[in-house]
Parts: C-alpha cells; structure tokens; sequence
C-alpha cells in the first residue's frame, strides 16, 4: 500500500532513488542539496537500502564513480548542487557520451562569485549543452515520481542518456509538503532492472569509452542527438504509462494551464509555476485572458509544444533564473528559437528573476503579466528585463 | 587462447551499424603494426635457449612460445630492438628492412 | 629469494591482453601494462585514464585489450576504478581484478585528489602508476614526477634553462601515508619482481599501489633497444629503488650496494644532456640523503630480481 508522509522536496528525492533500488550512490555534500545524500546514507545504514554508499572526495569523483559502476551494469544514483555541478562539467559531457544512464538530482543554487547558498538555475542551465536529459520539478511529488521515471527514460535502450532532475534551491529542496510513496512492488512493477547490452562483461568483454578519429567521431555525437529527441516519445510513454500505474501524469515535456484562450502566456521552470498558477487565477477573476506555460523538460526541448503556443496577438514571456551575461536568458533563448520557427509575430519578452534566491512574488508575476498585456501596443521595447532589480537599471 | 585479433571490418554505412556509444567489442584489432619496423629482428634458432627473455620484455607481445623456444609475429612486431639486446644468447639479430616493403 | 607471490616467466599465460597497441616501439609503459595483466588474468576489469596507455589502446575501430577496458577522465582513474569495485561488489560478482593503469602526471598531479579517496575508502582496486616522468601524450612536459634538471618542452635547456627544477615528487611514500595496504615500487628492468608485485595486489584484500618505473624512449630520448638496460641502470644509480610497503612497514627489495657512476645512466639520454659537474651534484646529494634515511629506517629483505 501506499502511504503519505509529509516530506521536503530533499526527503522525496531520497525516497523516489531508494524506491527505484540503485545498487551504487556516491555524492559529496553541497548545501541545499545535503538533506537528501543524508538521508540517503541513513537508509542504507539502516539497511532499508540495500545499496552500497561511497564517500568520494569530491564531485567530479562521484560522477566517475557512477560511470565506472553503471559501466558494470549497476543502476547508479547522486545527487549535487552549484559548484559541485560545474566541478563535475567534465565528467557530465564523459556520461552522455559514454551514454550511461546515470540519475542524478541537481539543486539549483546560484554560482560564486559573488557566493550565494540560494536558488537559481545558472548552475544547470549553463550545462545544458552538456547532453544530459534535464527535467525542473515544480514539487516534491513530482520530485519523487520524476526519479523513478527517471531511470526508466535514462535506461530505455533507444535513450541511454543520463537525467539530471532540478530542484530549485530551498524553494523547493526545503519546503514541506505531503507526499505520496509509492509501494515498493507497484515500483518494481513499473521499473525493470537495469539491463544494458553495451556494458563490460566478464563473458563478453568490451572496451568502452574509446577514442575515435574524425571518420567516425561524429555518428556518434549524432546518435546522442537522435536519442536524446526520441527521449520525446519515451517521456510521453512514460508518464502514462506512471499516470495509468500510480494515478499521477504531468503532461510531458511541458505542463500547461489555461493556455488555449489566453492573451498572454508565461512560459516558466520550477517551483516558481505554483505562485505563477495562483497569478493566472487571480487574472482570470479579473477578466484577463494569463495562462501558463511550464517547462518540464529543456531536454530534450518541447519545440513542438512552444510552437503550439504561437497565436495572433499573444505576447509571450519568458521568467527565468538565469542570464548569459550580456545577452539574455537560456530559456528565452531556447523557447524564443522556436516560436520564432514557428512564425511567431507577437511579442517575446525575457523576464530574468530570482538571481542569488531574490524572491519573485505574486506581485511580480502580476506586473509581467501586466507588461505582456501592454507589449502587443509598444513597440522597439527591450525584451530582457530583470525582475525586482532592487535598483534602477543604469541607462534602461 | 586469448588474444586481440585481426578481424574482419565493415566500415558503418549507417548510424545503425555503428556501436551505441562508445563501445566495442574487447580485442577486435584491424590493422597491423609491421609498418612501424626499420629493423627486423631474426632470430637464429639454433643459437636459443629457450629461455624466454625475448618474450618477456617485448613490449608489443609480438614474441610468442613455439614448443621450447620462440617465434615473432611480425605483423606486431614494432622493431624496437629490445628483444635482440635482452638475449642473453645472442640469438636475435636486428637486420634492416628493405626499404619500400609497405608500398 | 622467491616467496608465495612469486611467478616465474614461464608460468605466465600465453594470453595477450593488450596486444596491437599503437605505441611507440620500445614503450616501458606498454610493457608494464602487457604484463601486469598476463599476472591478473581474464576476469580484468582496467581502466585507463587519458594519456599515452589510453590513447594507444583504443582507437576506435583498433581496440587493444583483450579484456573488459575502459578510458576515464584524466583525474578520474581511481574514483572510477571505485564504481566499478562497488558495481560488481552489489551486483554479486566473484573471483575479478579491478585494475588502473595511469601515468605519472595522471597520478601525482591531476588524479592524486582521487586516488587519495579511493585509498582511504580502501577500495579493493588496483592502482599501477607507470611512470615515464612527464606528460608524454600531449608531447613531453613536465609533471610533477619528472626528475631534477629533466629537459621537457616546459622545462627547456637552453642557455638559461636547467631542465627541471624541482625533484620528483615521493609518490610511493605518499601513498604508505595514507595506510594503504600494500604499496610497492617497481620497474620494467626488473620483471620477475614486478609481477611478484602484481600478484601480490591481486591478493591483497583492500586498495594496493604500484608505482612502476616506465621509461619513454621518445621523451627520453635514447635507442628503443635500451628501455630495460636504462631502468637497471636508474636502480644502479640509486635514482629509482625498489621497496614494499605494508602494515609493517617500509622495505627494501634491493640495495646496489656502491652507486654506479650518475652520467652512466644520465649520459644514456638526451634529455639530461645539458646538465653539468655542479648540477649532478645536486642530484647526487639529494640521491644520498633519500639513501641514508632509506638504510636506516626502512627493512631490508634483498629479494634475486
Ligand atoms: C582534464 C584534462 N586536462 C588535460 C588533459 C590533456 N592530457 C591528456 S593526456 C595528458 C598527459 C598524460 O600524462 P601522464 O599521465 O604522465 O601519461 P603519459 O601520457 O605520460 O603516458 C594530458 C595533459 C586531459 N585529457 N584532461
Ligand atoms: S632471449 Fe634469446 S635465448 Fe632466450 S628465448 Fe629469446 S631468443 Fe631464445
Ligand atoms: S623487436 Fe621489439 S617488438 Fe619486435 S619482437 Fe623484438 S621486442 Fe618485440
Ligand atoms: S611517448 Fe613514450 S610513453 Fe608514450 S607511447 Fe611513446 S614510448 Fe610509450
Ligand atoms: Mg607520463
């Protein structure tokens, strides 16, 4: 039987990795992230885990020592934040290209300088070239189902890519909320064991992790590419096939809210959504058309999705925690791409928030909304704007 | 006996062909290294011991047992020498290759 | 004197495992590696970080090891040589070896991080350093086991340049300090011992070291033939040594007894060329201080090599 336990996003994260039985974790402490390698090693301290827990020295250790160990054929778990992800840059582009099905939970906290324990996503967002399949959580729920379908997207056979599941940072990681727990059976039911034709075998043995000259090296960039866009159907697949077992579904590659009459819609990632939701209802009361976009996954990227979002006369924002410093938001960049693809000709405005855990409130939310109803009647504006800046932008 | 060997090779006409990843069958070798010798080592049988000196410290396993003493695959062979000047007997010599064999 | 772990040359497998490799002609590294794995067997897990053993080992479609290999990161041998003990650990398997090959620039700079982890967790994983004293793959600079006065393309020797200027950092006894299980120095020149060596890692039940001196003819700059002679001859000069060490401490396989003259085995390489009366002897003083600390706290057990 399932149960329901009151969990933070930290704590959901630790039960969904020890539900889908990992034989191996290995993760080095990082704030907001260290709740869930602790809690970790208390369940196999207490054998409810049966896993083995390695205390590497560091983080890029620990992604090696998932590679060394899901090379072998065993199902690997970690878990890191911030510095730590951008210490392990390294190993995350050798984990795609090796194409392990690696599952590792990210915390998204802002990166030094100048140093900040709080949340945004310039840690993740700056690696998203980095092959991984990268999916934002909005809740701890979602954050538990997200690592068992994790394992079951990163091992499908036409995908063997790794998964990075994102959490905002204390936002998410620290808040509370009840949580459903799967039963263990229904788990191993919807997860078969690791099974990977391409691993090290005592009776077969291979040699991995080659080198190849540039008369082959780029069939094999090309296969990541091609497995990570069939990741597209395998996410769908999977969360109905997760919707039909466990009576939750997410809506695959983006979860959408009162979006097909909308004037104005946000397109947004993370925890952030639920406040974005609560906006749109307010707006909605008051006779004005909001609607939400969130992104589940930036990869692979919903294209398709964000095209379906184009309408005449719909001005489209972007809320972000990141920037490419002297350009403009990831995110932005990304969904922009392919509005514009689609023939896109209202508005798309860029709304960065949230640098080093700067809150972003209702009332913020309220006023981009406010701004994408009046961008259809401006024109020559700045589409990259910064939310609760806390003082005039010099020159803008 | 287990050995990387020389195998047939099909060059990939399609992504499908290739390997998922990079990852391959252990020992699948497709060219040889004979192209790497300027000198040729010759072993005089009549002069070995047998004492496996030679096939110990070739670095390129190109030395291999034959019944008491022992032979060179050279198509391996590197010519690096080590062989001639670690027997003790005397046994290998380091002869010049004709030039242009690999034309 | 032979003891439990000795093998002799002609118990050793006919098996290849690494064979078809695209070193150099006359690599100490590759020989190391040949005949580490004849002592460890089939049932091998290797891996192999960035660097010469690596990039001449698999080249896709040319792939060299007969058994299970795999590339990692450069600093990441030892961290991924854990997973892989701690995969085949969880999922059961039995009777295996878990071996890495890195180089010295590999080991003592951009791996140490990693290698200290795994010796402290006390991984059950075998670690050979084969040392060719420098970064030989990117084309010969220094690291941080290159000799003093060494020629590197970072250490020139020039009308200013000395060759290296600092000493070669004391790998072996970093690893005894972390309390590693077994630890051993070694050389291609002296092969009966090195795979006496590797038989004991493969028995030992945690973490073990190897540190195995590699010479590099195109880094060094001598004949091919000559690897073996030049690795007698830096253990007769007293500029390498071969030493165990355990629970019980530090041992000595070997004293020369009276050192042969330093420029027998400095004169036989290019990249020494330059150094002159005042610089060898410096090296020499820095040769006899480790000497005497080496005679007189450490065991001695001369081993026939
Ligand atoms: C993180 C990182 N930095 C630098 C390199 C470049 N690199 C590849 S091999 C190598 C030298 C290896 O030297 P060593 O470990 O002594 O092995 P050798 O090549 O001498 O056998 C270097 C510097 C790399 N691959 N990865
Ligand atoms: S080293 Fe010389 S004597 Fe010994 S086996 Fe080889 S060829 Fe024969
Ligand atoms: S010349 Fe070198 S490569 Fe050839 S057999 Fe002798 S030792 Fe081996
Ligand atoms: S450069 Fe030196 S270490 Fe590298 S393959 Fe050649 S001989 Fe061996
Ligand atoms: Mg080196």
């Amino acid at each position: 039987m399932s149960k329901k336990l009151f969990l933070s996003g930290n704590e959901a994260i630790a039960f969904g990795a020890k539900l889908s039985r990992p034989h191996v974790i290995a993760a080095y402490p990082i704030t907001p992230q260290t709740v869930v390698v602790e809690k970790l090693a208390e369940m196999v301290s207490s054998g409810s885990l049966n896993a083995h827990y390695l205390h590497v020295e560091s983080e890029h250790s620990a992604l090696s020592a998932m590679m060394g160990a899901s090379a072998i054929g065993a199902r690997t778990f970690t878990a890191t934040s911030s510095q730590g992800l951008v210490y392990m840059a390294e190993c995350l582009h050798y984990a795609s290209g090796g194409r392990f099905p690696i599952v590792m939970m990210n915390a998204n906290r802002s990166l030094a300088l100048p140093w900040s324990i709080y949340g945004d996503q310039r840690d993740s967002l700056s690696l998203l070239d980095s092959g991984w399949i990268q999916v934002y959580a909005e809740d701890a729920q979602e954050s538990l189902d997200l690592v068992i379908q994790a394992y079951r997207i990163a091992e499908d056979i036409r995908v063997l890519t790794p998964v990075m599941i994102n959490l905002d940072g204390f936002a998410l990681t620290h808040t509370y909320e009840p949580v459903i727990i799967p039963d263990q059976e229904e788990v191993d039911a919807f997860l078969p064991p690791y099974a990977n034709p391409n691993i090290m075998d005592l009776q077969h043995p291979r040699n991995l992790g080659f080198s190849s000259t540039p008369k082959d090296n780029m069939e094999f960039k090309y296969q990541q590419h091609a497995a990570v866009l069939c990741a597209k159907d395998v996410i769908s697949d999977v969360d109905a096939a997760y919707g039909k077992r466990f009576g939750r579904r997410y809506g695959g590659l983006v979860s959408n809210y009162r979006t097909e009459d909308a004037e104005c819609v946000l397109v947004t990632l993370g925890s952030v959504a639920g406040t974005v939701r609560a906006v749109v209802d307010e707006m909605r009361k008051e006779g004005k058309a909001a609607g939400l976009c969130r992104l589940r996954y930036m990869r692979p990227f919903p294209e398709a999705e964000i095209a379906a979002l184009s309408a005449t006369n719909r001005a489209i924002g972007v809320l972000e925690k990141d920037i490419s410093f002297g350009y403009e938001g990831a995110v932005y960049t990304n969904v922009n791409s392919a509005l514009l693809k689609a023939g896109h000709a209202s508005p798309v405005l860029n709304f960065i928030g949230g640098l080093g855990g700067r809150s972003i409130t209702r009332e913020d939310i309220r006023s981009i909304f406010e701004d994408l109803l009046a961008a259809e009647r401006q024109r020559a504006i700045d589409p990259v704007r910064f939310v609760n800046l806390g003082v005039a932008a010099h020159g803008r | 006996m287990i050995k990387p060997k020389i195998q047939r090779y099909k060059q990939p006409r399609t992504i499908s062909e290739y390997p998922v990843g990079p990852s391959f069958q252990a020992g699948h070798l497709v060219f040889t290294n004979s192209n790497y010798r300027t000198f040729k080592p010759i072993i005089d049988i009549t002069l070995c011991v047998g004492c496996l000196a030679c096939y110990a410290t070739c670095p390129d396993g190109a030395l291999f047992r034959r019944g008491k003493k022992v032979s060179i695959d050279y198509d391996f062979c590197k010519g690096c020498g080590i062989c001639a000047s670690e027997c003790k007997a005397k046994a290998i010599a380091m002869k010049k290759e004709e030039p242009g064999r690999n034309e | 004197m032979g003891d439990e772990y000795s093998i002799k040359i002609r118990d050793l497998t006919d098996d290849e495992y690494f064979f078809g490799h695209k070193a150099c002609g006359g690599c100490g590294g590759s020989l190391a590696v040949r005949l580490s794995l004849k002592v460890l067997g089939p049932r091998t897990f290797a891996v192999l970080p960035a660097g010469c053993m690596s990039a001449v080992g698999f080249i896709f479609p040319q792939m060299a090891f007969a058994i299970n290999a795999m590339i990692s990161t450069f600093p990441g041998t030892a961290s991924m040589l854990s997973g892989i003990a701690a995969g085949a650990k969880a999922l059961g398997l039995r009777d295996y070896a878990v071996v890495g090959f890195a180089g010295d620039g590999g080991t003592a700079d951009i791996g140490l991080q990693a290698l200290s982890g795994a010796i402290d967790r006390n991984d059950r994983i075998i670690y050979i350093c084969y040392d060719n004293e420098a970064y030989m793959n990117t084309g010969i600079q220094k690291s941080s086991l290159t000799p003093l006065g060494a020629r590197t393309t970072t250490t020139p020797a020039g009308s200013k340049g000395t060759g290296s200027r600092t000493t070669k950092k004391n790998m072996f006894e970093i690893v005894a300090a972390h309390g590693i299980p077994y630890a051993a120095t070694a050389s291609v020149g002296f092969i009966p011992d090195l795979l006496r060596k590797v038989n004991k890692a493969k028995q030992t039940a945690g973490t073990s070291y190897i540190h195995v001196f590699a010479p590099c003819p195109t880094g060094w700059e001598y004949e091919p033939s000559a690897s073996l002679q030049i690795s007698r001859l830096a253990v007769a000069s007293g500029l390498w040594y071969l030493a165990e060490y355990e629970n019980d401490g530090f041992s000595l396989n070997h004293d020369p007894g009276e050192f042969i003259p330093l420029r027998d085995y400095l004169s036989a390489q290019g990249r020494f060329k330059h150094l002159g009366e005042e610089e060898i002897r410096i090296i020499e003083r820095n040769r006899d201080e480790k000497w005497k600390k080496i005679r007189r706290d450490w065991k001695h057990e001369e081993r026939t090599l």
